[in-house]
């Protein structure tokens, strides 16, 4: 593998990695609330962290570039403190992934809260455990298999993303040049084989990540059915 | 010591208006038909839901006021649902402690070697919630409700999930609950052989008020009662036993104003019995019949008669010398023998349970 690709590789995991943890602590209570709330406006909420998943990535990307940019609301807000605008940056990407990868954190949290089940906190809470406890030695544990799938999914989502990041982060090596970027690349330039060691990694590494998530939530199911 | 109890609630389709104070003692039972708001009372009570304005203290302590709302958590309560709701991830020893671990140490009035003994579950607590059968479940959970050493346990259908072998094997422990440990219970069913066999008080709801609330044997009494589907009307009369004969395997028991035989189940003579004769064993008589194979014939005065569902049944309370019973009888009969208020007769008791 060659420096570049390496870098590229580098890129790639610090962003998913960093977007997972992103989207583990704001998806949490997100998920949370949507999966507890009575309150009408969760049906608009929920549309919106859907979107993601039907919208066409260039599109997101675009609206993120604009929005990012030295014009747009939060590049323009950012400049106005002094700070530098965010497109074409590692943190634009971020902040991008974040956005399009919220659906595959927030729906498996949401579906493993909703089946946790009131009456278990109710039972828990008449047993003296506060609000944060509850939910720290109850909810957690009982939910473990949701937070499993979300993490996979987010970080692999954010993995294979190539539409976002190539609208809002373009391919600045060291800063926002990705794998899937870097695969493009090989392929336009006919350098077939250097394409079929990154996408043959990329591939394998995907099938033994959710080889290993499907044995995991297989033996938790056997235990606890 | 009492609790009181006022909420006001009223939702969609559902309203909820009582205003309640009952002993801080025994069992009070809460007694009425599915929507008649019972478990929406009890859940007032743990706090799991709101009601504004509502007013609930446990004697001196104010868990519910104008301008205070006690969460659910700092409430000493103990609470056991219809399905155990027991947590899947911890073993029955897990489960047990996780409520124990926090409670201070001067709130420990039971202690869980305690709770475990009297619920029977020594031999459970290293095994998993599913690995617990329905019965064995629920004895686990009441055992959790009561390692917070609670002072007001609730029960919300504890048995309702559970069919009649594992009812027979829990009831025994909630009456020994009952005798060892004094902790008021708040008891939500449907079920009057429930009430009969435990409660001390009863409180009626229906439609979201309260119909009637007091002593058990005054509230059974009651002939306005609103009755379900089954013919199950009838009362209970707290009993001594009194004498005992050998020969035929019965036992005396004394009751104000007269005595019943039931059949020997071996209590020391001087114990409490409770009984309960229902309304459709007892036939009433104008003269004494000698040549009845019934042997609980007793005096008394016809108090009031009501009609009672069917237009052919009427329900007769008849007062023995201040004990008080039910009688169905048709209106056929009621007609024949002329019976009203003030009436005397003969209250044939064709069979007496004891049940406790």
């Amino acid at each position: 593998m060659s420096a570049a690709d390496l870098q590229a590789l580098r890129t790639t995991l610090a962003l998913a990695a960093l977007t997972t943890l992103i989207l583990l602590l704001i998806g949490t209570p997100l998920a949370w609330w949507l999966a507890r709330t009575r309150a009408r406006a969760a049906l608009l909420l929920e549309a919106v962290v859907a979107l993601p998943l039907v919208l066409p990535p260039t599109v997101l990307g675009f609206y993120m570039l604009v929005a990012l940019g030295p014009k747009g609301p939060i590049g323009g807000l950012l400049q106005s403190f002094g700070l530098p605008h965010l497109a074409f940056t590692f943190a634009g990407l971020v902040f991008a992934s974040t956005l399009y990868s919220l659906p595959f954190m927030v729906q498996p949290l949401k579906d493993a809260f909703a089946a946790v089940g009131r009456q278990m906190t109710e039972s828990a809470a008449t047993l003296r455990a506060g609000p944060w406890d509850r939910f720290f030695s109850i909810v957690v544990p009982l939910s473990r298999r949701g937070f499993l799938s979300a993490i996979t999914l987010s970080f692999a989502h954010t993995v294979g993303e190539f539409g976002v990041v190539l609208m809002v982060g373009g391919n600045i090596p060291g800063e926002t040049r990705v794998l899937s970027i870097a695969i493009y690349d090989h392929a336009e330039a006919m350098d077939y084989a250097s394409a079929h060691l990154l996408a043959g990694s990329l591939l394998a590494a995907s099938f033994l990540l959710l080889l290993a998530v499907y044995a995991i939530n297989r033996r938790y199911r056997l235990v606890h059915p | 010591m009492s609790i009181a109890a006022r909420f006001c609630i009223d939702w969609p389709g559902f309203s909820l208006d009582v205003d309640l104070s009952i002993p801080a003692t025994g069992v009070t039972a809460l007694f009425g038909p599915s929507g008649s708001g019972k478990t929406t009372l009890l859940r007032c009570v743990a706090g799991f839901e709101r009601a504004p304005g509502g007013l609930l203290t446990l004697g001196s302590e104010v868990w519910q006021d104008q301008t205070r709302f006690l969460p659910t958590h700092r409430r000493a309560i103990g609470c056991v649902f219809q399905d155990a709701a027991l947590f899947p991830h911890l073993t029955v020893q897990g489960n047990l402690e996780f409520g124990l671990r926090r409670i201070a140490a001067a709130e420990r009035r039971v202690s869980l070697e305690q709770a475990i003994t009297l619920l029977g579950i020594g031999h459970l607590l290293a095994r998993k919630p599913e690995r617990l059968s329905g019965g064995e479940r629920q004895r686990v959970a009441i055992a959790r409700a009561l390692a917070v050493s609670p002072r007001l346990l609730l029960l919300d259908e504890p048995l309702a999930a559970l069919d009649l072998a594992r009812k027979r094997e829990i009831l025994p422990y909630l009456e020994q609950l009952h005798e060892t440990l004094q902790i008021p219970v708040l008891y939500v069913t449907h079920a009057p052989d429930e009430v009969a066999r435990l409660a001390d008080h009863l409180v009626v709801l229906e439609q979201g008020r309260v119909f009637a609330s007091g002593a058990l044997a005054e509230v059974m009494s009651r002939l306005d009662l609103p009755r379900g589907e089954e013919d199950d009307a009838g009362v209970v009369l707290e009993a001594t036993a009194a004498e005992r004969d050998a020969d035929w395997h019965l036992l005396r028991a004394a009751v104000p104003g007269g005595s019943l035989w039931v059949q020997d189940n071996g209590v020391a003579i001087g114990r409490r019995l409770r009984l309960r004769v229902l309304a459709r064993d007892v036939s009433l008589a104008l003269t004494h019949c000698d040549d009845v194979s019934i042997l609980n014939l007793l005096p008394g005065t016809v108090t009031a008669i009501a009609e009672s569902g069917h237009p052919a049944a009427r329900l007769a309370q008849i007062d023995i010398g201040g004990t008080l019973l039910l009688a169905r009888l048709t209106a056929r009969s009621v007609h024949a023998l002329d019976l009203r208020a003030g009436k005397r007769v003969w209250a044939q008791l064709k069979s007496v349970a004891v049940i406790e």
